[in-house]
């Protein structure tokens, strides 16, 4: 009985030690999978900041006047004009939508190709 | 195992035979058992030792290799966890009201070499001063062949250049990265934002530290960790500040003016939506501070902020405000404006003779000194001085950057009557153009004080109350009728109301005694709509001379006001103000009541 006991104990150890063991290296490997992702991020963060300023760099207000100026011919783009601002009055109403037609007129092929010899 | 017998018969019998003792033989033999006991034991024992020595050789082998890999390794701390972010860029962006990038970072290398590591010295000194021009190749082989062991070749190195580096082959050239400050737009905004420089420099990093302008002022926050790479953001509108540098700089070039500086300002929050200095500088490439001459004549000079000049005519409506907040005179108030006035040995002239009085819109409408300084005298100086401190012009303004103290007010040192009439028309005290924005803006928006700010705000803060809402409103009338009807006709910008009120005034001589002939700083100070104020707009140029005519005009109505304008006109519909159009009465609809 006691020879079991020991051998039981014995085991439980060993199994707590492999378990405790395994744990350790799901750790160690989660911690080194969060540092590469960290990398990747601060990768990421690089390009994005990088793109940031090279598109704060293309769009500064010095290129877009000289290119609003090259292009003039094409897009004809001037300095925004206390002009440029309309009355709501000056915006035609929108056309009315063409209402769904309800009472077809049938035409025969005959009548349609008739009307089109009178015209 | 069977054990041989301590006395066998055979022996003992012989024993017996030869009449020896048998007990002999047996002693003989129970000292073989034991000698033989003791051999195995003492080999068990010997085994034992054996092992145990072995077990001790292995641990201390082992603390000992351990040892040796921890000492040899680099040191790095047990990670029990993962910690918060990675680094996001060692120094935040700041960005204008919209978000636009005013300055950012980069990442780009440092060169450095290693003299002692190379192999063919000659070869890349020859290479490296064909890659920069501006590196001598006599003197950098100098550098390689003496004994340093460490040389700074290039602080920041394009990835072409860097390229063409590696390219020499050279293994004592090497690459560290830095991280470089950079402004997208070139020199919009240059003042403000100042410029960055290296603080300590190591080979894997530098530290970017802000040597004027906002950088400086917002070192501590753009560089704190604890903000994660969240922005600065100023109150600047990127697109209104880059339309005033071009129309300022071309009034500027028109004008014939030496410099030129405008503050376009929100009535209401103090929050400066431009501010531009002329001529300026490219902050990416940030000159040096000029150690000889005059410091106002360096474009490192921002003169909205650190230019201090008595700004003129622009200050009576002060005068005329104060007085009517008083209750000494009213719009319609005859002034007398008979001149010359004299003082002592003081004669106030005006430009030219206006008859003997003006009502007080009048004073301000033709821009009368004599009438500004009688109104003056009836204020005193007293009151003046606590006025002009209530609008701000006592000290340097609160504005967000490390120049801002050096625009410090010049007060006469004695407040005298003499003092008090000259202050009253701009005269006896300097001030720079963004106190005079912010003395506007104060009086104007109804009357509360606003203090002068770069950073945006969204919750407006009502000040403590300078001028009742009544002053206000028959000073921004004043200023209208300024521009309809007085010296600042070409100031009329359809659809937006200007009032404002132009100021000519004399250069005082740098070596003292006296002013220029022929040198004034003209300054146009506005607020749009007069009818519903929203921005505060100050133009000033300095030397400006108008040559169109037959000789050279240097008043404000010829030389700043067009610019002004012409800079509302561009900035105004940036801004989102619509023009305000007189609606033709609709046709054919008749108004009636019962």
């Amino acid at each position: 009985m006691r020879g079991l006991f020991y051998v039981l104990t014995a085991l439980a150890v060993m199994g707590l030690a492999f378990w405790a063991y395994q744990e350790n290296y799901k750790t160690q490997s989660a911690i080194a999978e969060v540092r590469s992702l960290h990398g990747e991020i601060g990768a990421a963060h690089e390009r994005l900041s990088m793109l940031r300023a090279e598109w704060a760099y293309l769009n500064r207000p010095d290129r877009l006047a000289d290119l609003a100026d090259l292009n003039f011919d094409r897009l004809g783009l001037l300095p925004l004009m206390p002009d440029a601002f309309g009355a709501v009055d000056q915006i035609i109403y929108p056309l009315p939508p063409i209402l769904p037609i309800t009472n077809p007129i049938e035409l025969s092929f005959d009548q349609l190709s008739q009307m089109e010899n009178d015209l | 195992m069977s054990r041989a017998p301590l006395r066998p018969l055979a022996h003992i019998l012989k024993a017996r035979a030869r009449g020896e003792n048998p007990d002999a033989i047996e002693a003989e033999n129970r000292a073989r058992r034991h000698e033989a006991m003791a051999d195995k034991q003492r080999q068990r024992a010997e085994g034992r030792l054996l092992v145990l020595g072995l077990a001790f050789f292995c641990a201390f082998g082992l603390i000992g290799m351990r040892m040796g890999a921890l000492a040899s390794s680099v040191p790095e701390e047990p990670r029990a966890s993962a910690v918060g972010n990675p680094i996001i860029g060692q120094r935040s962006d700041i960005v204008d009201r919209n978000g636009r990038i005013l300055a950012t970072n980069l990442q780009t290398h440092s060169l450095y070499a290693h003299p002692r590591d190379m192999i063919d010295p000659a070869n890349a000194a020859k290479g490296l001063a064909e890659i920069f021009p501006e590196l001598d190749e006599a003197e950098l082989l100098k550098d390689f062949e003496g004994d340093r062991r460490f040389l700074w070749i290039r602080r920041q190195i394009s990835p072409e250049q860097m390229q063409a580096v590696h390219d020499i082959g050279s293994p004592g050239l090497l690459f560290g990265p830095r991280e470089m400050r950079l402004y997208p737009n070139g020199p919009i905004a240059a003042h403000i934002l100042g410029g960055a420089s290296y603080g300590r420099e190591g080979v894997a990093s530098a530290e970017v530290i802000g040597v004027a302008g906002v950088e400086r002022q917002f070192d501590g926050f753009l560089r704190d960790p604890a903000n994660e790479g969240a922005p600065l953001q100023l109150s600047l509108d990127l697109t209104v500040q880059a339309a005033a540098e071009q129309v300022l700089a071309g009034g500027m070039s028109i004008m014939n003016a030496k410099g030129a500086t405008s503050v376009l300002m929100d009535v209401h929050t103090g929050e400066i939506i431009s501010m531009v200095s002329l001529p300026d500088f490219d902050p990416n490439n940030r000159p040096r501070v000029q150690t000889t001459g005059d410091q106002s004549d360096s474009p490192l000079f921002n003169r909205a902020v650190q230019g201090v000049y008595e700004l003129g005519s622009v200050f009576k409506i002060f005068t005329t405000a104060q007085a009517m907040e008083l209750g000494l005179v009213n719009p319609d108030t005859l002034i007398d404006t008979q001149g010359p006035l004299t003082w002592g040995r003081f004669r106030i002239r005006d430009f030219r003779n206006y008859g003997p009085e003006l009502s007080t819109t009048d004073v301000i409408v033709k821009s009368s000194n004599i009438g500004t300084a009688r109104i003056a005298m009836q204020i005193g100086a007293e009151r003046q001085r606590a006025f002009l401190g209530a609008l701000g012009f006592l000290e340097p303004t609160p504005l967000e950057m490390v120049e801002a103290p050096t625009g410090k007010p010049l007060l006469p040192p004695n407040w005298s009557e003499i003092s008090t009439m000259t202050i009253s028309y701009g005269h006896g005290l300097s001030s720079s153009p963004v106190h005079l924005a912010a003395g506007y803006a104060s009086l104007l928006n109804g009357g509360t004080r606003v203090e002068p700010t770069l950073l945006r705000r969204d919750a407006v803060e009502v000040g403590p109350r300078v001028v009742s809402e009544a002053v206000s409103a028959r000073s921004r009338e004043m200023l209208r009728q300024v521009v309809v009807r007085g010296t600042a006709s070409f100031g009329e910008v359809p659809g937006y109301e200007v009032g404002g009120k132009t100021g000519t005034a004399d250069k005082p001589r740098a070596a003292g005694g006296g002013y220029y002939e022929d040198k004034v700083i003209s300054t146009f100070a506005t607020v749009f709509p007069a009818n519903d104020p929203q921005y505060v707009l100050i133009v000033t140029l300095d030397e400006p001379s108008e040559n169109s005519g037959d000789e050279p005009r240097r008043t404000a109505g010829w030389t700043a006001v067009p610019v002004a304008a012409e800079m509302i006109r561009r900035t105004a519909p940036l801004l989102g103000l619509r023009p305000q159009v007189d609606t033709p009465q609709q046709v054919g609809v008749t108004l009636t009541s019962n």
